[in-house]
């Protein structure tokens, strides 16, 4: 039965579809926590969340019975140190699996900055010295907090040991090695609000998600700040996609898994303003590479809305029809037709942080 | 031994028994009170061992002073209170 967690502001919900329609199952775990990050394990089931408590801080759990019970396991953590302004944890943005041959590998994108690995099911966390050590990361600074954050981590599904990583504000930072050494890749991105001859800066750059396609890895889109952009060459290099309507500015992207050429975004009217255009909430999808866009809204408010798609909060599952949506004004829709249509599941959820689907536990 | 106690709220995440434990400061207390319990250490400290923004930490009355190193002095006959700040919904 295909099962969509829904990580809010108050706690972590599940839905299953029951061949009538999606609905709530059972109680939400953490209620009334804050759950930053979902991830459900493909290879081996287990579920893990991060939680960024107001007052006790980031937390992480690991549940191995599809989230009938959970483990408190040791968040990561940042290197002891002396200095009084020493970097601490401050949340857990985004959880990814390694790869098929990396069993019980899970790799952790935080603010302040830094990436963490586990090796053993969360058990326990590694920093990233290398990323972390680059002189160039002191250039990193926030984009909507205080402090810069990895927001996007992908796994070469060809090469475990390849990863892309998406850093607001750092830009894409690329290793081939396991991340023992690493690169900054991302040329081509804009920062329109950087002084002119910095805008195309690669280490000041704002991707707000980067998502690749299953079946061709090299072909990455990006929600970026500035705008839309997509790569051919693994992040290396990125092309702008101008004159997008209604508006070029979101933080969602999801790509279709066998069809590299077809990304869904939800725009906003423009930074400083996060709201749908003129009030009226669209997905649009490109099916031809970003020459041309359709907006899509049957089955979205008619009248008018505010509602927010945070950057992990529109997927897609294996088969390229079927999209789940998650807002911050706490509606949820799915789509079982790529986008052409949406059903509301519920309007009365928490904050969304995130959505993922996940499978049949 | 000063004596350790807790926010009921924070019974919510983790057991808080009473505790009692040795120590001149408030660090020396917190380190010899979470020995063996990590993960309850990182409710009240963040791994640097300060105090989390959004906790408090009273001896018999007064909230300490030095919320980064801890080196309020504890008497044996201490009392300390974790609790949290008060926040929105």
């Amino acid at each position: 039965m295909p099962s969509l967690h829904v990580a809010t502001r108050k706690g972590l919900f599940r839905f299953t579809e029951n061949g009538k329609g999606w609905a709530q199952d059972g109680d939400p775990a953490f209620l009334a926590e804050p759950v930053t990050a979902i991830l459900e394990d493909r290879r081996d089931g287990a579920l893990y969340v991060g939680l960024q408590l107001g007052h006790f801080g980031c937390k992480f759990h690991r549940s191995d019975d599809g989230g009938r019970s959970w483990t408190e396991l040791a968040p990561p953590a940042y290197p002891a140190s002396d200095d009084p302004e020493a970097p601490a944890l401050d949340m857990i943005w985004t959880l990814a699996s390694g790869g098929p041959d990396e069993p019980g590998t899970i790799w952790a994108g935080t603010l302040p900055g830094g990436l963490f690995k586990s090796t053993d099911r969360g058990e326990t966390w590694t920093l990233n010295e290398p990323l972390w050590t680059q002189p160039s990361r002191e250039k990193w600074f926030g984009g909507g907090f205080d402090h810069p954050g990895i927001h996007s981590i992908l796994i070469d599904p060809r090469d475990s040991r390849h990863i892309t990583l998406g850093v607001s504000c750092g830009g894409v930072w690329d290793s081939a090695d396991g991340g023992e050494t690493w690169v900054q890749t991302g040329q081509g991105l804009r920062n329109e609000y950087l002084p002119p001859d910095q805008a195309y800066e690669p280490e000041l750059q704002d991707p707000h998600l980067l998502a690749a396609c299953a079946s061709d890895p090299d072909r990455i889109w990006c929600q970026h700040h500035n705008g839309i952009f997509v790569s051919s060459d693994g992040g290396r290099n990125f092309s702008e996609i101008k004159d997008v309507k209604p508006a070029n500015f979101g933080f969602a992207v999801a790509v279709h898994p066998k069809r590299p050429e077809t990304a869904w975004f939800v725009p906003g009217v423009k930074d400083e303003c996060r709201v749908p255009v003129d009030g009226k909430l669209v997905v649009t999808r490109t099916s031809d590479g970003g020459n041309s866009f359709t907006s899509l809204s049957r089955g979205l408010p008619e009248g008018k809305s505010y509602d927010l798609i945070y950057r992990h909060s529109l997927v897609i599952d294996d088969s390229g029809e079927r999209l789940a949506m998650g807002s911050t004004t706490g509606n949820l829709w799915t789509s079982e037709d790529g986008g052409d249509s949406w059903q509301m599941i519920s309007a009365t959820l928490p904050p969304i942080a995130q959505v993922a689907f996940g499978g049949a536990s | 031994m000063a004596t350790i106690r807790f926010t009921s709220n924070l019974a919510r995440h983790r057991p808080v028994p009473e505790m009692a434990a040795e120590g001149a400061t408030v660090r020396e207390v917190l380190a010899r009170a979470f020995t063996g319990d990590e993960i309850l250490r990182s409710y009240i400290l963040d791994e640097q061992g300060r105090a989390r923004k959004h906790v408090n930490i009273f001896i018999d009355g007064e909230m300490i002073t030095d919320r980064v190193r801890l080196s309020d002095p504890v008497s044996p006959t201490s009392e300390l209170y974790v609790l949290q700040a008060l926040s929105g919904g």
